[in-house]
């Protein structure tokens, strides 16, 4: 009786078994590629702002302290984002009719607050308090990168609970000593474990298995 | 009562059908040893095939699809929510939106704390009202203010929510119009216009019961520009009795403030001390410093309790009796002859020679320390002669001091019965109605509403536009304590300045601010006014330093109402002895709810789904009966009656309430609301129907008809026997003494760690909290406490009789002894946090482990809803998600969350976190100040409401810790630790009870 | 094992008069020639029927909760549990038949292994909807997987339902394996017989080239018998593990090391019961009586006899072992069990599973078809009460009376249970429409001619 098939279709099986195990294994590295990448997490994407503020000019050119705005800092869960008053405390004196600052202006006259994207935007069922990690010696660039480098921001890290869990797993591979929390150009000596080891003891860092718990940050 | 919704939808829990007395009666006697049960089911489960059958074949099945549904969308509105739990997925693109100017004091993220007093039935307690950035969000008591000592009761926590309730009054309304504040001014105008010349004659007001001395200054001085017009006053939940008792005694009004604190011997005729009533959050803290023994050596003072329907008090007391309300009477009239008062005593006693015998030798033993209590809601002779007993006993001074009555004195029954005359002869022109709701609970036979379309101009405030509201011409909306300037007096007299946490959510007004419009500055605001009012007498140099320590304090120092030297006239009106009234008649008795009070909390979905303290019952009310009054009337749960008292009906599902007095029904008043809200409108019966000026509190003559109908009730407690087994532990002084260890019988101290899996070992802190059954008296507030911390969802009555209430953690109560006067034992149950818990191994997907400090750590966002640990948690303490609970559509409910605890969506498990959100706070807090977490430092929600400091929570690990001396306490058991070897983080100290070795015998008790 | 091997009596296991071809033509007749008969439209318009119902109940679970069903707390777990070990063990006759039947040499599997087999697939099929159902958040099921995550989160391996995620998805995969490398010479045969075309090719695609040469038979017994060799263990593993899920537990009436054995008794029993149950109606329907002989259905009898003493002898121990511990809780499981409110589905399990099965000590009624279709139903019942008073009955009183509460499932639950059954009665009535459901070859090698090459082979 006449074939069925054409004698290729051995090949093309075999060929269709060997593309199937090929296909799997590439979709596998996409959805790992895709979950952690910029699109999901949102990270290294600048975002655009209701007014074009530019950190690399303020913190970085004028060497304003991230203090003078952010002041909550080092007292709350909240860095705090500033009062449009803050603004106006220079921008009474310079830059006055800058076109650019116009929504500032128009908002401190109109008492109406400006409305920022929120750039590092954790999901509701996690309680990152900044004052602790401040005062604990973890650097405000550690998470935020070089900020002053940045005319709009954008978010440095993934802020994913892996990203999370490397620091609150192994702490002493990040933390410097309280005073160069600030300092934006600090860059980790050559020793840093040996330093880290050190500032975990010194300041009283819980043990990984403390600040791993879940209701370290989720309640 | 609502019949539509007499027929359930689909149940699991089959109702208590037809409970044989007989046979329970029959098993108590054979009964060994001590014996605990909860209620009726479980001791005759003659049902139980009826159950099956039922449980098998659901009359109607789908869940939301009839009865269902509505109540859902009730609930909906119930609850509340911030945000859902959508784990690892993209978040969406959010703004922050910073302040132009920053307030002083106001830090995004840090809780503020303001003083303020919170008003019920009239008095204020002082309490300290946490604000997140503006909002207010939970309610503490006031450690400072003599009627708090900081503690709260459930009504207060569940007040916060309230403010926030969207169905509250939003517009100023003339008729059916929409009007502006203004609008109603120009009419405040026209009426005095018109009213001046004839000095007000035909003008009215009516107010509840006021403490305010601003507002009474400001009532009497508006009665000075128009003297002719009158001001009454009537509160559903009043104290004309208490007040009348004190004329009888002492011919003048004076108010008692009781010194529980000082008191050996305690006897309550009828009189919920520790459970209602304006200082009853003291005298709770009071009474349970009393009875904390923690060693062999510990004395305790001895509550004895009559009373007709189980309250609080009675299930705290050492000795209770139940007899009806109306022969509390005769009960007093007994003890007082006993005592050698010349008092007649009437032909049939209501009480056992022998107790009364008893009770006056132990009051006799402790003269100076002894104290009678007379029920708020007992005639005025009770009250007479409790004042003359106290005082034969020398305890006037000692355990009761009498004051200058803290409200406005007036009768307030014949004060209203005035009003109702007057317009009834069509004598009012206008009545201005500054709170109340009389329409809804005026007594019946004065035909309040009829007489009110008489009067020309009704005016109300009112926090709802309620059944009052709807009949009259203006409605004003109220602002809530919390958003209103005052002022407030306590128990005590003690006075409060309150203060706004919060701009008025929906254009509320101050009674303050209504009175005003009737006065040339018609603009004035409560502020002004009562900062004026103050200015004048607060007699300090610096006014404005007064007035912020005032407010920062939460209480004017030395505010007290002055003490008042009085002594009992005469007991003529006790010579002769009363016809007793007849045994056998049936008589009812109202009272306030413990949870919706006089149907001014209706429409809160925490309280209307807070189990009632003795019934845990949910979501209605019910008619109270004995359990041998129940077998003569052939009447068993959930069968619906209709309760004849004075020519005037009312139909009501019967609850049969082991401990209640016989020949006796109990409703509670607050129900079968109208027009309130979503959550309340066509809950339960309204009792109101029934009540009459005659008959205020109690009444004989009832009578109750079996319709044949059944009504299906919601009781989140309602399970068969617990069979001997040794949950709830409890002792008696004596033994106590004799035996410390005696709690221990039974093992569940302690006990080797034996696992398969390597012991946690903590480090650092290793958190735990101890419960006192000794103290505890069942309460409930921990319960609202927490759901107020944690935002637990409300789920409505549908799902809690399906058994998926979400409270993480309710109060058990256990009987124990015979059907008609058992012991009452209460058991607080949160999570157990056990070391070794059943519920960690069985998660797959490790939403649930142990921390590092001993906490049974339950992850939502990780939690995919198996419901594995909740079927393999021994004590049943995790709730679950089955819908989404959580209300995340109503903009004002969502004001109202607690910011620093995660809302739980739909398919996750919850439970008792041993509120680790304040736990992380003082960590945070210490560990910047490089320090340890002090013993104190973190405090739970169930703690620090708890009006008997029954709970003590810290570090065991931490030897001086309160917790840790608690557990090294002979009477501390771990609930199953020797069954399963959990070892519970929540342990037990074992209730001690101080039974009259006199009695003690005769009651049996083991 | 089975039934004592009947060198007494050497019934036929296989029609008389019959040749390779007859044999062919029979059975690849019912897929290929013959007209399909109007039952089995009605059949399957039934059960694609349940079908659609089962997907109008998920539906309204994934969008509304968990919450339609009748769970509550304390009993967490109603039916969507129940249904999932009913299934599971359901799913044990057909590999057990397969494998451990075949390793055993006992011929007389060969004609009911088929759709045995296929049973067990489309049981396991049905029984995996449930831990996947029975989440408050389904969608986040994958959970259960270690996989590597941007949550650096491992699964709980301590949780028996972790292993279940294992021990049921290798059972299925191993059991489709089993049953396709079965299907491959007879699917050829189906491939060379069929006349149309598209028949021709889709048969020919999944016969993969058979061509029934040596080499091919070698190889094909070579797999098939290794196949064999995995999936024994596997009989025994997944219900062991399946039983975990209660025995790791802490509740009265759970927790108890007698269930791993008893668990896989009771699937085996509930297996073979359900093999009755669909052969009988089969072989009646098809006329296939010379090649399922009444022999097989004695075998089939005896079988369930044995494992339905087993299921008896652990209610036995489970009752004297609540008296014998002399803990308050268990003994009290067993009493409420006796007399509590769930008392008639004890009963009714007893009846069902203990006293019915009796019946099959009498040669009498292994002979009569209808006697062991009426014993195969009501152990299908009693298996799914066993479940039920397994775990409604234990979670709905365990140590607190305070947190006792009542279950029963809601109209929802019972669409689910009813839904899946659709999905089985589908799956089997599409099975046997196009495929063989008696395997070809091997009722070939049944044949006295056969013997021979059997030797060989």
């Amino acid at each position: 009786m006449p074939q069925i098939f054409h004698p290729s279709t051995n090949t093309v099986a075999r060929v269709t078994i060997l593309g199937a195990l090929v296909l799997l294994a590439g979709a596998g590295w996409a959805i790992t590629a895709i979950s952690r990448s910029g699109y999901v997490t949102g990270a290294k994407v600048a975002r655009r702002q209701p007014v074009p503020f530019s950190h690399k000019h303020h913190a970085g050119q004028l060497g304003i302290d991230c203090r003078y705005c952010h002041t909550a800092v080092e007292r709350v869960a909240t860095a705090g984002i500033p009062p449009t008053k803050t603004c106006i405390n220079c921008h009474s004196q310079i830059w006055v009719d800058s076109p650019t600052l116009e929504p500032v202006r128009s908002s401190f006259k109109t008492d109406r607050s400006i409305e920022w994207i929120k750039v590092h935007d954790l999901p509701d069922f996690v309680y990152f308090n900044h004052s602790i990690h401040v005062n604990k010696g973890v650097g405000c660039a550690t998470c935020h990168g070089r900020v002053d480098q940045m005319n709009l921001v954008w978010q440095e890290a993934s802020l994913q609970m892996e990203w999370c869990l490397n620091c609150h797993r192994n702490p002493e591979q990040y933390v410097r000593p309280r005073d160069q929390v600030f300092n934006m150009e600090y860059e980790p000596p050559a020793d840093q474990v040996a330093l880290g080891q050190r500032l975990v003891h010194e300041y009283r860092i819980a043990d990984k298995g403390q600040l791993s718990d879940c209701y370290t940050c989720h309640r | 009562m609502d019949t539509r919704d007499a027929t359930p939808p689909s149940r699991g829990v089959p109702d208590a059908a037809t409970i044989d007395l007989t046979a329970i009666r029959a098993r108590l006697a054979n009964g060994t040893g001590r014996q605990y049960w909860r209620s009726l089911d479980e001791l005759a489960e003659t049902d139980d095939f009826k159950r099956f059958l039922e449980a098998e074949f659901p009359r109607e099945a789908s869940v939301f699809d009839t009865v269902g549904r509505r109540q859902f969308l009730k609930l909906m509105g119930a609850s509340l929510a911030l945000a859902g739990l959508n784990g690892c997925t993209k978040q969406p693109t959010e703004k922050v939106v910073p302040y132009v100017k920053q307030p002083e004091l106001v830090v995004p993220g840090q809780p503020l704390f303001f003083a303020t007093a919170a008003p019920l039935g009239g008095f204020g307690t002082g309490v300290l009202a946490e604000s997140h950035m503006g909002r207010p969000t939970k309610i503490e008591g006031n450690p400072d203010h003599p009627a708090s000592l900081g503690a709260t009761d459930a009504l207060l926590q569940a007040s916060v929510l309230q403010l926030y309730d969207p169905d509250r009054a939003q517009v100023v309304r003339n008729i059916r119009e929409i009007r502006p504040w203004n609008a109603f001014l120009d009419t405040a105008a026209a009426v005095m216009e018109k009213h001046r010349p004839t000095q007000g004659a035909r003008v009215r007001f009516l107010t509840e019961t006021v403490t305010s001395p601003t507002l009474r200054n400001q009532i009497e001085s508006l009665l000075k520009q128009i003297p002719k017009a009158r001001w009454h006053q009537y509160s559903p939940v009043g104290r004309d009795q208490v007040r009348a008792g004190a004329i009888l005694a002492f011919g003048e009004p004076v108010d008692a403030v009781y010194h529980l604190d000082k008191a050996d011997v305690i006897v309550s005729l009828d009189a919920d001390v520790l459970g209602a009533g304006a200082g009853s959050l003291r005298y709770a803290r009071d009474f349970a410093g009393r009875r904390r023994v923690l060693d062999e050596h510990g004395a305790m003072n001895r509550l004895y309790v009559v009373e007709s329907s189980p309250s609080v008090t009675g299930s705290a007391a050492d000795h209770r009796l139940p007899i009806r309300a109306v022969d509390a009477e005769a009960g007093a009239r007994q003890l007082a002859a006993a005592l050698g008062l010349d008092v007649g005593i009437p032909s049939e006693p209501s009480l056992p020679a022998e107790w009364v015998k008893a009770v006056a030798e132990d009051l006799q033993q402790h003269r100076g320390a002894g104290l009678v209590v007379a029920g708020d809601f007992q005639p005025p002779e009770v009250h007479a002669l409790a004042h003359a007993i106290n005082e034969a006993l020398g305890n006037v001074g000692q355990t009761v001091a009498y004051v200058e009555p803290v409200a406005a004195s007036v009768d307030q029954a014949q004060s209203l019965r005035e009003l109702v005359a007057d317009m009834e002869a069509g004598q009012v022109d206008v009545l201005v109605m500054l709170g109340g709701n009389p329409v809804y609970d005026a007594p019946a036979d004065l035909r309040f509403a009829a007489a009110l379309q008489k009067v020309g101009l009704r005016i109300r405030l009112g926090l709802y536009d309620d059944e009052t509201s709807e009949v009259c011409h203006w409605h004003i909306p109220e602002a809530h304590y919390l958003e209103s300037w005052g002022d407030l007096r306590a128990y005590d007299g003690t006075v409060t300045i309150v203060q706004p946490l919060i701009a008025p959510l929906y254009g509320g007004k101050t009674a303050h601010e209504l009175l005003a419009a009737f006065t040339d500055k018609p603009e004035r605001t409560a502020y002004e006014i009562v900062r004026e009012y103050w200015k004048g007498r607060a007699g300090a140099v610096d006014f404005d330093l007064w007035w912020r320590k005032a407010l920062h304090d939460g209480f004017v120092p030395d505010s007290a109402a002055p003490g008042k030297a009085v002594s009992v006239q005469s007991l003529a009106f006790a010579k002769k002895a009363p016809a007793a009234p007849k045994a056998g008649t049936l008589e009812v008795v109202f009272r306030p709810d413990p949870t919706v009070y006089d149907g001014r909390f209706a429409n809160v979905g925490w309280l209307q789904e807070l189990p009632k303290p003795i019934t845990t019952l949910t979501w209605d009310n019910v008619a109270m009966l004995s359990p041998a009054t129940a077998e003569r009337l052939e009447l068993s749960n959930e069968d619906v009656v209709e309760v004849r008292f004075d020519g005037r009906t009312v139909r009501a599902p019967v609850w049969i309430v082991p401990g209640h007095a016989r020949d006796s029904v109990t409703v509670h008043l607050g129900y079968g609301r109208t027009r309130v809200g979503r959550i309340g409108n066509g809950a339960g019966f309204n009792a109101y129907a029934l009540r009459t000026t005659g008959a205020p509190w109690a009444g004989l003559g009832a009578q109750l008809r079996k319709t044949g109908e059944r009504y299906w009730l919601a009781s989140t407690q309602n399970h068969f026997s617990l069979e001997g087994r040794d949950l709830v532990r409890s002792t008696t002084l004596d033994e106590l003494t004799h035996h410390p260890h005696a709690a221990h019988e039974g093992g569940g101290h302690g006990g080797q760690d034996l696992s398969f899996y390597p012991a946690h070992e903590y480090k650092g802190y290793a958190w735990g909290m101890a419960i006192d059954l000794g103290s505890c008296i069942g309460c409930n507030a921990c319960t609202i406490a927490c759901q107020a911390e944690n935002n637990i969802a409300v789920v409505g009555k549908d799902q809690v009789w399906r058994g998926r209430e979400m409270h993480w953690i309710r109060v058990d109560r256990y009987y124990e002894g015979d059907l008609d006067t058992p012991l009452i034992h209460a058991q607080p149950l949160p999570c157990m946090q056990c070391e070794n818990a059943p519920c960690e191994v069985v998660c797959p997907v490790n939403a649930t482990n142990h921390s590092t400090e001993g906490l049974n750590q339950m992850v939502y966002n990780r939690c995919v809803g198996t419901k594995y640990c909740s079927n393999n948690c021994p004590y049943k303490v995790r709730r679950f998600n089955f819908y989404r609970y959580s209300n995340w559509d109503v903009e004002a409910l969502k004001l109202v969350a607690n910011p620093d605890v995660t809302v739980r969506s739909r398919g996750v498990m919850e439970k008792c976190t041993y509120c680790v959100q304040r736990i992380n706070a003082a960590r945070i807090q210490a560990e910047k100040e490089d320090r340890e977490i002090r013993d104190g430092d973190v405090v739970t929600a169930c703690q620090q409401v708890c009006p008997t400091e029954a709970i003590v929570f810290g570090n065991v690990n931490d030897p001086e810790s309160r917790v840790a001396k608690l557990r090294a306490n002979p009477r501390t058991y771990a609930l199953l630790g020797a069954e399963l070897n959990t070892r519970p983080r929540t342990t037990y100290l074992a209730g001690v009870r101080n039974p009259n070795p006199a009695l003690a015998q005769k009651e049996g008790k083991a | 094992m089975s039934g004592p091997l009947p060198v007494q009596e050497p019934a036929p296991i296989i029609g008389p008069g019959h040749t390779f071809e007859t044999i062919t033509d029979k059975i690849s007749a019912v897929v290929l020639t013959r007209k399909t008969p109007r039952g089995w439209f009605v059949g399957f318009g039934i059960g694609f029927a349940l079908l659609m119902l089962f997907l109008l109940a998920v539906t309204n679970l994934v969008f509304r909760g968990i919450g339609i069903w009748g769970v509550n707390i304390p009993v967490g777990w109603g039916f969507d549990i129940i249904n999932f070990v009913w299934w599971i063990g359901i799913g044990h006759a057909g590999t057990l038949i397969s494998a451990i039947l075949l390793l055993f040499r006992q011929e007389w599997r060969t004609s009911i292994n088929r759709f045995a087999e296929a049973m067990t697939l489309f049981a396991v099929a049905c029984a995996g909807m449930y831990p996947l159902l029975h989440l408050g958040r389904p969608w986040l099921g994958y959970w259960l997987f270690p996989y590597p995550n941007t949550m650096a989160m491992w699964p709980q391996f301590r949780s028996p339902l972790m292993w279940d995620v294992f021990a049921v998805s290798t059972y299925a995969t191993v059991s489709l394996l089993f049953w396709f490398v079965g299907l491959i010479p007879d699917l050829a045969t189906l491939r060379d017989r069929s006349t149309n075309r598209v028949r021709r090719v889709v048969y020919g695609l999944l016969s993969m080239g058979w061509r029934g040469s040596a080499t091919h038979w070698h190889r094909y017994e070579t797999a098939y018998l290794l196949l064999a060799g995995l999936s024994t263990p596997l009989v025994l593993s997944v219900h062991t593990i399946v039983s975990f899920d209660f025995s790791v537990g802490v509740i009265p009436g759970w927790h108890a090391t007698i269930f791993p054995p008893y668990f896989v008794a009771g699937a085996i029993y509930a297996g073979f019961a359900m093999v009755l149950t669909l052969a009988i109606p089969l072989r009646k329907f098809y006329g296939l009586e010379d090649f399922i002989t009444d022999r097989h259905l004695d075998y089939m009898g005896r079988v369930t006899l044995a494992t339905g003493l087993i299921v008896a002898y652990g209610y036995m121990m489970e009752a004297f072992m609540a008296w014998y511990s002399g803990n308050t809780y268990e003994a009290y499981m067993m009493y409420n069990r006796f007399v509590g409110p769930y008392a008639p589905m004890y009963w009714a399990l007893i009846v069902c599973n203990v006293l019915a099965p009796q019946a099959l000590w009498f040669s009498k009624v292994r002979g009569s078809v209808p006697g062991l279709f009426i014993v195969a139903m009501f152990v299908n019942v009693g298996m799914w009460l066993e479940r039920y008073v397994i775990i409604v009955v234990s979670l709905s009183r365990d140590f607190l009376p305070s947190s006792w509460g009542m279950y029963s499932g809601t109209i929802w639950d019972w669409s689910t249970f009813i839904g899946t059954i659709g999905l089985f009665l589908t799956l089997m009535f599409l099975f046997i429409r196009f495929l063989p459901m008696i395997s070809i070859f091997e009722m070939r090698t049944l044949l006295p001619e056969a013997e021979v090459k059997e030797e060989l082979a």
